[in-house]
């Protein structure tokens, strides 16, 4: 089972002055159980191809396969393809709009006309993996929430779908450090505990480092980079070319390098730095 | 440095020399004791006892979590709310008298979080003299400073676009063309690279420290480190108090402190204190890459 994308090509406003290449010969795939972290600057193609991978959009060339379907191949299949691909907008919290929180994440299993008690479980499990306390959250009003609070009910409204892919497009913009921090260890908790398959979309590279295990770059509609996020962050002159920043840390260990200092260059945490340091410093004193 | 300003009220000459000392430099806003409430009758402040003091020509980085106060405070500042108790004072002038409103969003301009929320008219240059068209400027003057804002913040190429067809650090950059073309002295912005990816980030911050450079008082309010490591004076808020004041490297050295604050500190400051703390000799308030690479290099 997997989301296969094959020779894409996306064009924007054919046939007028504005005619955009936005994705050109993308082929990947994404397998059960991935953590994939996609990468790029603003128009570079990412929120394009998150859309093609639930149908929302047509590829104006190529194939899109989530699990065998061929997307849009049978307009009656579509409805499934989106429901196992389930897709959260960057600033999610926008989109609730019921009276109390389980009523807004009831809202898509119930138009799937799931029995009631499915549709409970449904809700209560799905408020529980995104770390709420169920019955202490359940009759709240949405909109009494904080940012990171509604983001996570938001999402929760998409879990409750139960989809094979959970695709986030960059579901941190806008909260502080703490937040931040809480929502990706819940994603992280998602994808080990409920084995949902999460497709990562941010241009917070010390986010993507922390995450995922594999990292694509996208760059002007191309795949111009893949790897894990220490094949990728070893070269920080390239990302930088591209419009893209590296965690402060790889800069760093960038740096000395290149003034002579004898240190590996797949180093992307605080703690790996200073034990990397710290032997080249003391071989050099000895 | 000799600079002569000339603003709509009084010409005035700041001598302007932050490193050097000899300060002249009045205070461009004044916080006095600012307590704020969003209901009467609760006793939840979302600002507790606030005073504080931004010199003319400064770069402030305001920084704390979401719900610490720091965006109550930037509304207080441009009197869309106003002090449950306490005074604001904006080049002089009390935020909470109402025959002063407009000379107080004139003097200092804000600039929103959503580059979408800001822009108002359908072609560029229309949207930048949007502001001064409503204080009633002449037109020819009106095209002046339309020009030379948008020369400012290196967008006079794009000034026959329209704004949705640019990006999140080009709409950012325009929104700033718009408080310029007011002559605002000083700019407040709530959180303006939060959408951006990061080189709409980095033009936004080339542009902010440019105006600074030129005289312009910058009020930042940030989650990022980086950028409020850019700044002179960076003031940490928390539950509705100010808790560190002071340059980034006074500020970012007390990492624990910072982290209790929901907050992160620079990767740079991080692995400079651990590596002190494993006994290699250099400063525990280093915050620049270069700083620390220059030092171990020695």
């Amino acid at each position: 089972m997997s989301i296969k994308a094959e020779n894409i090509k996306y064009i924007y406003s054919e046939g007028t002055p504005f005619r955009t290449v936005a994705l050109d010969n993308i082929s990947i795939e994404v397998k059960e159980g991935d953590f994939l972290g996609i990468i790029g600057h603003t128009g570079s193609g990412k929120s394009t191809l998150i859309q093609l991978f639930n149908g929302l959009e047509k590829p104006t060339e190529g194939k899109i396969i989530v699990d065998e379907i061929t997307v849009g191949e049978d307009k009656k299949l579509l409805s499934k393809v989106r429901q196992t691909v389930g897709l959260v907008f960057q600033y999610p919290e926008y989109q609730l709009f019921e009276e109390t929180v389980a009523k807004d994440v009831a809202f898509g299993p119930m138009n799937l006309k799931l029995p009631q008690d499915e549709i409970d479980k449904r809700v209560r499990e799905s408020l529980e993996l995104v770390g709420f306390n169920f019955n202490k959250i359940k009759d709240a009003s949405p909109f009494d929430l904080s940012g990171g609070q509604k983001r996570r009910v938001a999402i929760a409204g998409v879990l409750a779908m139960k989809p094979n892919y959970l695709v986030l497009d960059e579901p941190t913009a806008g909260l502080d450090p703490a937040g931040r921090n809480d929502l990706f260890e819940k994603i992280k908790t998602l994808h080990k505990k409920a084995n949902v398959t999460v497709i990562l979309v941010s241009h917070s590279m010390e986010d993507i480092a922390k995450l995922v295990n594999r990292v694509i770059v996208l760059y002007k509609g191309k795949i111009h980079m893949e790897g894990t996020p220490k094949e990728i962050y070893s070269q920080a002159e390239e990302l930088r070319e591209i419009g893209l920043g590296v965690p402060q840390v790889a800069e760093i260990v960038n740096e000395l390098r290149s003034r002579g200092f004898n240190i590996r260059t797949d180093i992307l945490t605080v703690e790996e730095a200073k034990e990397e340091i710290l032997k080249e410093v003391r071989k050099r004193n000895v | 440095m000799l600079r002569t300003k000339i603003c709509p009220y009084s010409i005035r000459t700041v001598y302007e020399n932050k490193y050097m000392g000899a300060y002249m430099i009045e205070n461009i806003i004044k916080i006095e004791n600012v307590k704020y409430k969003y209901e009467k009758e609760s006793n939840d402040y979302a600002l507790n006892g606030i005073s504080l003091e931004i010199k003319q020509g400064e770069f402030t980085a305001i920084i704390g979590h979401n719900g610490s106060g720091k965006s109550t405070l930037a509304k207080l500042i441009n009197s869309i709310l106003l002090p449950t108790e306490g005074k604001i004072y904006v080049k002089g002038m009390d935020t909470s008298d109402d025959s002063k409103l407009w000379d107080i969003r004139q003097a200092a301009g804000m600039v929103f979080q959503n580059p979408d929320n800001q822009l108002v008219a359908t072609i560029v240059e229309e949207d930048i003299a949007f502001g001064p068209e409503n204080q009633g400027v002449e037109p020819s003057e009106i095209r002046k400073r339309v020009d030379d804002a948008l020369n400012t913040v290196g967008m006079y190429e794009y000034r026959k676009r329209p704004p949705h067809m640019l990006s999140g650090g080009q709409k950012q950059r325009i929104a700033i063309a718009g408080i310029l073309a007011l002559n605002s002295d000083c700019i407040v912005l709530d959180e303006p690279t939060a959408m951006l990816d990061p080189s709409g980030r980095r033009e936004v911050m080339d542009t902010l420290k440019k105006l600074n450079k030129a005289g312009k008082t910058i009020l930042l309010i940030t989650h990022y480190m980086d950028e409020a490591v850019q700044a002179d004076r960076v003031v940490i808020i928390d539950k509705g108090g100010i808790k560190l004041d002071g340059t980034p490297k006074e500020v970012f050295r007390n990492i624990d402190e910072i982290k209790k604050f929901g907050l992160d500190v620079p990767q740079v400051t991080e692995l400079a204190q651990e590596l002190v703390k494993e006994g290699i000799n250099i400063p525990t308030d280093i915050i620049d890459v270069k700083e620390l690479v220059d030092l171990l290099c020695q």
